[in-house]
C-alpha cells in the first residue's frame, strides 16, 4: 500500500484504504457474475455427460491432450508472472511492471495461437458441429453434443483471454510510458484478479474436456 | 494489505505446475469411477491456491471471503440441486 495516493479520494470514501477495498469488492462481485456465466455452461456439460457418459468419453478421446496440457501450463505460468506484476506495481517499479505485463500478455497470445492451431486441426477432422460434422463413434449424435459444448466453452473462454490480452497490453504501455500506476496500483490489482479468474476457468475445463476416461 | 513474498508466488506457481503433471498422470491410471473425482479434487486444489495466494484472499478482510464464498456457493447450489434432479429421475 503506497503512502501517498496519486488519485483523489472520492467523497463517498473515508480514506484511501476504504476506496481500494470497495474497488476490490466490486471486482469480486463482477467475478461472481462470471462464475455464474461459466457455471451455467458447466451445468449443461455435467447434465449431458451424466446422460451420455460413453459418447462423451469417446468424443473426449478425439481432443488433443498435448495442446490442452501445454496451454494449461502456459496459462498457469502467465498467472504466476501476473502475480509478480501486481507486486511490482505495489512497489512502484514501473519498468518491471510494464515488462511483466508484456510477458503476461505474450503468454496469453501464445495460448490463443495454440488454441487456434487446435481449432484448425479439429475443423480439418470434421469435428466442428454442423453439416460437415463427422466422427467415427458408436453414438455420433451425442459425440457431436460434446463438441457443441467444447466449442462453446473453450470459445467463451478464449474470448475472455482475448479481452485480457488487450487490457493487459494497454496497461503495460500505460505503465511503461506514462508511469500511470505510481502510488495508484488498484487498477493493476483488479486486472490481476480478472486474469487469475480466467486461469481458474481453464483449470477446470482442461480435465473435463481432454481427459474423460483416457486410461481405457 | 500484507503483500505475499516473491517466494510465496514462486512456490505457488511451481505447485500449480506440479498439480498439472499430477492431473495428466492420474488420467492415464484406471481408477474406475474415481478418475473424474480425482481430477476435480486436483482442480479444486489448484483453484484454491490461485484464489488464496495469487488473488490475495488469504491476506484479505473477512468481507472479501464472504464475497468469494458467495460466488462459489451459488455455483454449488446450481450444480447440486440441478444434478440431484437429473440423477434421481428417469429423464431418458
Amino acid at each position: 500500500m503506497p503512502d501517498v495516493l496519486a488519485v483523489p479520494i472520492e467523497h463517498q470514501f473515508d480514506d484511501a484504504t476504504q476506496q481500494r477495498e470497495a474497488a476490490t469488492m466490486g471486482m469480486w462481485l463482477f467475478i461472481a457474475t462470471e462464475i455464474l456465466l461459466f457455471g451455467g455452461m458447466f451445468l449443461g456439460y455435467t447434465a449431458y455427460r451424466h446422460a451420455y457418459p460413453s459418447a462423451f468419453a469417446e468424443a473426449s478421446r478425439h481432443t488433443l491432450i498435448a495442446f490442452g496440457g501445454t496451454n494449461t501450463a502456459v496459462l498457469l505460468i502467465s498467472s504466476t508472472v501476473m502475480a509478480f506484476a501486481v507486486r511490482a506495481a505495489s512497489q512502484n517499479r514501473r519498468k518491471l511492471l510494464g515488462l511483466l505485463l508484456f510477458v503476461t500478455a505474450s503468454l496469453g497470445v501464445l495460448f490463443l495461437v495454440i488454441k487456434g492451431l487446435e481449432y484448425a486441426h479439429e475443423i480439418n477432422e470434421h469435428l466442428l458441429p454442423g453439416r460437415a460434422f463427422h466422427i467415427d463413434a458408436a453414438d455420433p449424435q451425442h459425440a457431436e453434443l460434446f463438441f457443441y459444448i467444447y466449442w462453446l466453452m473453450t470459445g467463451v473462454h478464449a474470448l475472455h483471454v482475448t479481452i485480457g490480452v488487450v487490457l493487459i497490453t494497454f496497461f503495460a504501455f500505460r505503465a511503461w510510458f506514462r508511469d500511470a500506476f505510481r502510488n495508484h496500483d488498484t487498477p493493476i490489482e483488479l486486472l490481476g484478479l480478472y486474469w487469475h479468474f480466467v486461469d481458474i476457468v481453464w483449470v477446470f475445463l482442461f480435465p473435463l474436456i481432454y481427459m474423460i476416461d483416457r486410461h481405457s | 494489505m500484507n503483500e505475499p513474498s516473491a517466494r510465496t508466488y514462486l512456490f505457488t506457481g511451481i505447485a500449480l505446475l506440479a498439480f498439472l503433471g499430477l492431473t495428466i498422470a492420474a488420467a492415464y491410471v484406471n481408477l474406475g469411477p474415481l478418475n473424474t473425482g480425482v481430477a476435480m479434487a486436483i482442480s479444486f486444489a489448484k483453484g484454491a491456491l490461485i484464489v488464496l495466494f495469487f488473488m490475495h484472499i488469504r491476506y484479505s478482510k473477512p468481507i472479501l471471503w464472504v464475497f468469494v464464498g458467495a460466488g462459489f456457493f451459488w455455483l454449488g447450489i446450481m450444480l447440486v440441486l440441478a444434478m440431484s434432479d437429473y440423477m434421481s429421475r428417469g429423464w431418458n
